[in-house]
């Protein structure tokens, strides 16, 4: 067992499966609007925020932001554990490793919210 | 053929180099990749490397030729010639103690790792723990390995964290005892890997389904290990 106190669920099995679902949601979210491009290719800002003002819409909306933050959370927190290490750089490696995590983490959280901000302000 | 080995003996080079050798290889004859080594330490006999069965049972000379990790004793040159040119280098991501011999002690840590006997805590049966057929079947394909390292030398998740990521050698091992009918600490075994890194690293690239001499495929093992921890958790 190896513990690491920085990754998602602490555990690889719920990262792995949040990272297979998030993946679903994001990929159903992406052929859903695909859809609506496809099948409106003249659409007006007003048709546009309509849609977005539909609060089905929004729940999906929300749904992908959030996978969105847990998929990248992961894919980032893998990356950094792979490449930003003392093998790699040496004895800071940790330090850079942290700031590099809580950089990620803060860049996500902004998104998070200013995406929700944006979704329930149409 | 010109062969091209990787030199380093740390006692005496401060830093590895590669040395060029023209061998002359028999007419209609496809030599394995040892023979040709031997060729080359009959030109250089300070060249080192392992090797023991040479008919790829022991597992020692697994080394790196033309880019391919494989055991030297049973690769034909004529399957990884590449402008008539032999380049051989240690297995990749371990310790060199010298020329083409690394230092396998972060390997075998892993597999030390996995438990890689079988436990039991029901009292032993007067002659022997029996297992149906079926129930033996179940190990084809887990229990032939014979521990060269190709696998998990060729593995990238293993290249970056060879400390914390168990690799496929380790896994399709620790898969062999959990398929095993007789072994009955599972949930242990289960418990042991659940971590972010020790099954979780492997991305599923199958370098080490591609190299293997064997001709195994610890990355299925993986995925059942997975799913049996699923299984365990949900
Ligand atoms: S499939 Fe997994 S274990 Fe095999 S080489 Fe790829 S990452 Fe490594
Ligand atoms: S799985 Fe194959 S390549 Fe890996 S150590 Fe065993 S025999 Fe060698
Ligand atoms: S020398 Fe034993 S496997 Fe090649």
């Amino acid at each position: 067992m190896v513990t690491n106190v920085t990754s998602f669920g602490r555990s690889g099995l719920s990262d792995w499966l949040v990272q297979r679902v998030s993946a679903v949601f994001l990929l159903l979210y992406v052929l859903f609007l695909v859809y609506v491009f496809i099948s409106k290719p003249d659409m007006q800002f007003q048709e546009w925020q309509a849609l977005f003002a539909n609060n089905a819409v929004r729940i999906f909306s929300l749904i992908a932001l959030l996978s969105l933050c847990a998929h990248a959370w992961i894919g980032m927190w893998t990356i950094a554990t792979d490449y930003l290490t003392t093998r790699m750089l040496g004895a800071t490696a940790n330090k850079i490793r942290f700031i590099f995590e809580l950089l990620c983490l803060i860049a996500l959280f902004v998104y998070l919210v200013w995406g929700v901000q944006i979704l329930w302000s149409i | 053929m010109l062969v091209s080995v990787y030199r380093y003996n740390p006692e005496k080079d401060l830093k590895p180099y590669m040395q060029d050798v023209e061998v002359e290889l028999p007419e209609g004859k496809d030599l394995m990749v040892l023979d040709v080594l031997q060729l080359v330490k009959d030109e250089d006999d300070s060249v080192s490397y392992r090797r023991s069965c040479r008919e790829g049972v022991c597992g020692s000379d697994g080394i790196n030729m033309n880019g391919k990790n494989g055991l030297a004793c049973i690769t034909p040159v004529s399957t990884i010639i590449k402008n008539n040119k032999l380049v051989l280098r240690p297995l990749p991501g371990l310790p060199v103690v010298r020329d083409l011999v690394v230092d396998m002690g972060a390997f075998y840590k892993q597999y030390e790792k996995i438990k890689p006997y079988l436990q039991n805590d029901e009292p032993a049966p007067a002659i022997e723990r029996l297992q149906s057929p079926e129930d033996r079947a179940k190990l084809d394909g887990l229990y032939e390995c014979i521990l060269c390292a190709c696998c998990t030398t060729s593995c990238p998740s293993f290249w970056w964290n060879p400390d914390k990521f168990v690799g496929p050698a380790g896994l399709l091992q620790a898969y062999r005892f959990l398929a095993d009918s007789r072994d009955t600490y599972t949930d242990e075994r289960l418990a042991d890997l659940e971590d972010p890194f020790s099954v979780f690293r492997c991305r599923g690239i199958m370098n080490c389904v591609a190299v293997c001499p064997k001709g195994l495929n610890p990355t299925k093992a993986i995925g059942h290990i997975r799913s049996m921890l699923m299984e365990r958790a949900t």
